[in-house]
């Protein structure tokens, strides 16, 4: 058959698509060939197929020098979201160094995810240095609660159990600010719940690491110059 | 009927490196003082070694036209900033630096957009300049306004908004350095245009790219010695050379490991050329239609040396099944591309042509491979590239290409659009030299080829021939920059595998949608030999096997742009094919193996 001339019917042409293999190159049936069994998990890495692996996630702290100029939150927000990383939160301020900012990330991903989360981080032209946080670094998170203010004594008396401030009281609200490692601020959210808690702002964690350690490798240690002046 | 089977010709006698000298030489000249923000920004290209550009005007970029009156600097004008985009991104693959493209506010610079994601995909040194609304109207939804620098982020190495007169030259010297650095990718300069009109006397300074990138050129030298010593070892090492073989110039190095050590070499498609497809140890092109043999190579191979390649998954299909039985040693200067897609055992990161030199005088001994290289060898003659030609068939577009390739000279360039005919004229033609093969592979462009064809005349060399493969399809897309070939009188041959269906989709639909073809089938194309002609262009039309040689001469011979409008058989399907997803070593000859 013809199938020069498309402007038959669609007929003609899956007509011939049928016909045409047949007159390819015959080739092995796909089952002939040898085809080793699938020896890689899904993120390439070779594996004993009898034993696979499950990706295990964890949570891992990455700490980014950038140059603070405009656009780069956006940056590196859009990185994350592009890249499908998995991101718990999110904190940027000024360092000691004018022009200079710390992004801290807190990530859920696996390993070679976060290996790529701190390599695609470094790429971004903004970026100055990239690092993970230990387990011990000094981690810190603020947490403004707002909630009702039926028994003000007791919401009282929770906020300083956690160290923390009453920032407003009236007569309908009470609004308290706590400060310290997620797990802290986990259990005093926790323990508001029983007033009825209205709104709720977290900053998300920053963090530094312990000692003299730089937080990213390279960073000056601890004395940074002061801009002050 | 005859039969057309083949491993892409051999020829035992090594074939030299060629290299194309891409050198430019930024010479110190003893510039123009500047006196506004839009010279400055001409002077750094100028200064950078840019000589080309290609763009459309448009309000908020008149002042970078305006200084460009009194430039050095060739500007050709295209039909549709897409276009631009895709003649300098091709501009910059044949010459090895950044190609430039200039657009204006708001819809130039979204025209663009698809040729930067195009560069962006194949890491192609390219450098966008867009005008914007005046800086105190940013964000006003002033007329033209689009956000460019954030619709361009995602899809640019990096972008910058220039801020003032007296900087705007540096950054531009900057965007321009930093497209070439490290791993090359598409960088924009987004320029108000009160920038580019304000007063300014600073001269910008050399171009530099910004203190906070960098990258490793050598190699640590024990990621060398582990990686030698895999190699060593092996019994089926495997090369797999790249595009970061070609952005690095390392053709030459990456041809004498392979030689010396005797060690078979798979490329990607990026890489077509940069080893010669008709040398003994060369087993052309891997993935989804990519040859039966380098398919087979990497399926049984045990050392894979992957060297700048970010296993894209059109390479590796499944990653489950790709090289099942490797260790892999890959080499890269990005360590990004370092186990993102395929687990590295031996990580290399630096510049491919370090490395390669590194990786080499490291190696004690070539392994033992003589009987893989037997192995890679017979497999070549179990799974040639095939096509037949039965006389009661229309005109097989592979025979086209071919004939293409023995009317051409080796140093040829051949540009193509995406689909069927993109495949055949990888498939069929075989490439010799690094930065011949000049396609859209990652972002898979329809009409990538014709504006692709006239930056690559535009630098290539005078001698070397252009030729676009195209589709009936893709030419469709930017058919109107043959409108700026024949303006320039570029000499340009286009050949239209004509099908008349946009016929990759077909073929996806007869193998894996029931052959119900939705939206595949023109059944109509508007005639394009005198389409052609009605540019200005010479146009043939060719329907037969006794035709093809003819018409070819003479689009060849034309001194102009030329298009050969082939009607090919509308049922020819691509081969061998790996599915999506699928193993590498599973490919299938004909449909009902699919
Ligand atoms: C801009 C764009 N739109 C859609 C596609 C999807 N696509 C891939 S191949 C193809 C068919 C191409 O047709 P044609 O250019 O005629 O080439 P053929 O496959 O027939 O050789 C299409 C629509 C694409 N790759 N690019």
């Amino acid at each position: 058959m013809s199938g020069n001339d498309a402007e038959q019917t669609d007929d003609s042409a899956s007509e011939s698509s049928v016909e045409i293999p047949a007159a390819g190159m015959p080739g092995p049936e796909p089952d002939e060939r040898p085809h080793p069994e699938g020896r890689r998990n899904s993120q390439g890495i070779r594996i004993d197929p009898e034993a696979e692996a499950e990706p295990r996630y964890r949570t891992a702290v990455v700490s980014a020098l950038v140059e603070h100029e405009p656009g780069v939150l956006s940056r590196v927000s859009g990185l994350f979201s592009r890249r499908q990383f998995n991101i718990e939160s999110l904190t940027v301020g000024p360092t000691t160094v004018e022009g200079h900012a710390r992004i801290t990330l807190v990530v859920e991903e696996t390993d070679p995810g976060i290996d790529q989360v701190k390599k695609q981080l470094a790429k971004l032209k903004p970026v100055i240095q990239v690092g993970e946080l230990d387990d011990d670094a000094v981690q810190a998170e603020l947490v403004v609660l707002k909630v009702r203010g039926d028994e003000p004594d007791k919401v009282h008396a929770i906020t300083q159990m956690y160290e923390g401030q009453t920032l407003d009281a009236g007569p309908r609200t009470i609004t308290v600010q706590i400060t310290g490692d997620q797990g802290k601020i986990d259990d005093a959210v926790d323990a508001f719940r029983q007033f009825g808690i209205i709104e709720i702002a977290r900053t998300g964690q920053t963090a530094l690491a312990r000692g003299d350690t730089p937080t990213t490798p390279g960073e000056e240690p601890g004395y940074a110059e002061s801009n002050d002046d | 009927m005859s039969e057309h089977a083949r491993p892409k010709a051999t020829d035992d006698s090594e074939t030299e490196t060629s290299e194309t000298d891409t050198e430019t030489e930024a010479e110190a000249t003893d510039a123009e003082p500047v006196s506004t923000g839009a010279q400055s920004a001409i002077a750094a290209l100028e200064q950078a070694g840019a000589e080309t550009l290609f763009g459309v005007q448009g309000g908020a970029i008149m002042p970078i036209y305006d200084a460009l009156y009194d430039s050095e600097l060739t500007h050709v004008t295209m039909a549709h900033e897409q276009g631009a985009a895709h003649a300098a991104d091709a501009y910059g693959v044949v010459r090895g630096d950044p190609g430039v493209c200039l657009a204006t506010s708001g819809p130039g610079a979204t025209n663009l957009v698809t040729g930067i994601a195009d560069a962006n995909m194949d890491s192609d040194a390219m450098l966008a300049l867009t005008g914007q609304v005046p800086t105190e109207f940013v964000g006003s939804d002033a007329f033209q306004e689009t956000d460019t620098t954030g619709v361009t982020a995602p899809i640019t190495k990096h972008n910058y908004f220039a801020g003032d007169a007296d900087t705007v030259g540096d950054t531009v010297g900057e965007a321009f350095a930093l497209a070439g650095a490290g791993r090359p990718g598409p960088t924009l300069v987004d320029l108000p245009k009160d920038v580019t009109l304000d007063d300014t006397d600073t001269q910008p300074g050399p171009a530099e790219t910004p203190s906070t990138y960098s990258f490793r050129e050598e190699a640590d030298e024990e990621e060398v010695a582990d990686a030698a010593r895999a190699i060593e070892r092996a019994e089926k090492p495997l090369l797999l050379f790249g595009g970061g073989v070609v952005k690095a110039e390392a053709t030459e190095e990456a041809r004498r490991f392979a030689t010396e050590f005797g060690i078979p070499v798979a490329t990607t498609m990026p890489a077509i050329g940069t080893m010669p497809e008709d040398h003994d140890l060369c087993l052309s092109w891997a993935g989804m239609h990519g040859t039966g043999y380098a398919n087979m190579a990497i399926t049984h191979t045990d050392c894979l040396v992957a060297v700048g390649t970010r296993f894209d998954d059109r390479l590796t299909g499944g990653v489950d099944t790709f090289a099942p039985e490797a260790e892999v040693v890959h080499v890269d200067i990005d360590p990004a591309e370092i186990s993102k897609n395929v687990h590295a055992d031996y990580p290399v990161v630096g510049d491919a042509a370090s490395a390669l030199e590194q990786l080499e005088a490291e190696m004690d001994a070539a392994p033992d491979a003589r009987e893989w290289r037997e192995q890679c060898r017979t497999w070549k003659e179990e799974y040639p590239l095939a096509y037949v030609t039965p006389d009661d068939e229309p005109l097989k577009p592979q025979f086209v290409v071919e004939a293409f390739d023995e009317a051409t000279d080796d140093d040829t360039i051949v540009t193509t659009g995406v689909g069927q005919h993109q495949m055949w004229a990888a498939q069929f033609w075989t490439y010799t030299n690094p930065r011949t093969w000049v396609s859209s592979h990652g972002l898979g462009t329809m009409g990538y080829g014709l504006p692709a064809a006239i930056g690559a005349r535009l630098a290539a060399e005078d001698d070397q021939q252009v030729v676009c493969f195209d589709g009936d399809g893709s030419l469709l897309m930017t058919m109107q920059e043959l409108s700026v070939a024949v303006r320039e009188n570029l000499d340009i041959t286009v050949a239209v595998l004509n099908n008349k269906y946009i016929g990759m989709v077909r073929q996806w639909q007869d193998a894996f949608f029931e052959g119900r073809q939705m939206a595949a089938d023109y059944g109509w194309c508007p005639e394009f030999d005198k389409l052609a002609e009605a540019f200005g262009a010479k146009g043939l039309r060719v329907d037969d096997y006794d035709e093809v040689a003819d018409a070819i001469d003479e689009a060849l011979g034309y001194d102009g742009p030329a298009v050969i409008d082939f009607h090919v058989d509308p049922a020819e399907n691509v081969y061998p094919m790996v599915p999506s997803g699928g193993a590498n070593g599973k490919f299938a000859l004909t449909e009902d193996q699919l």
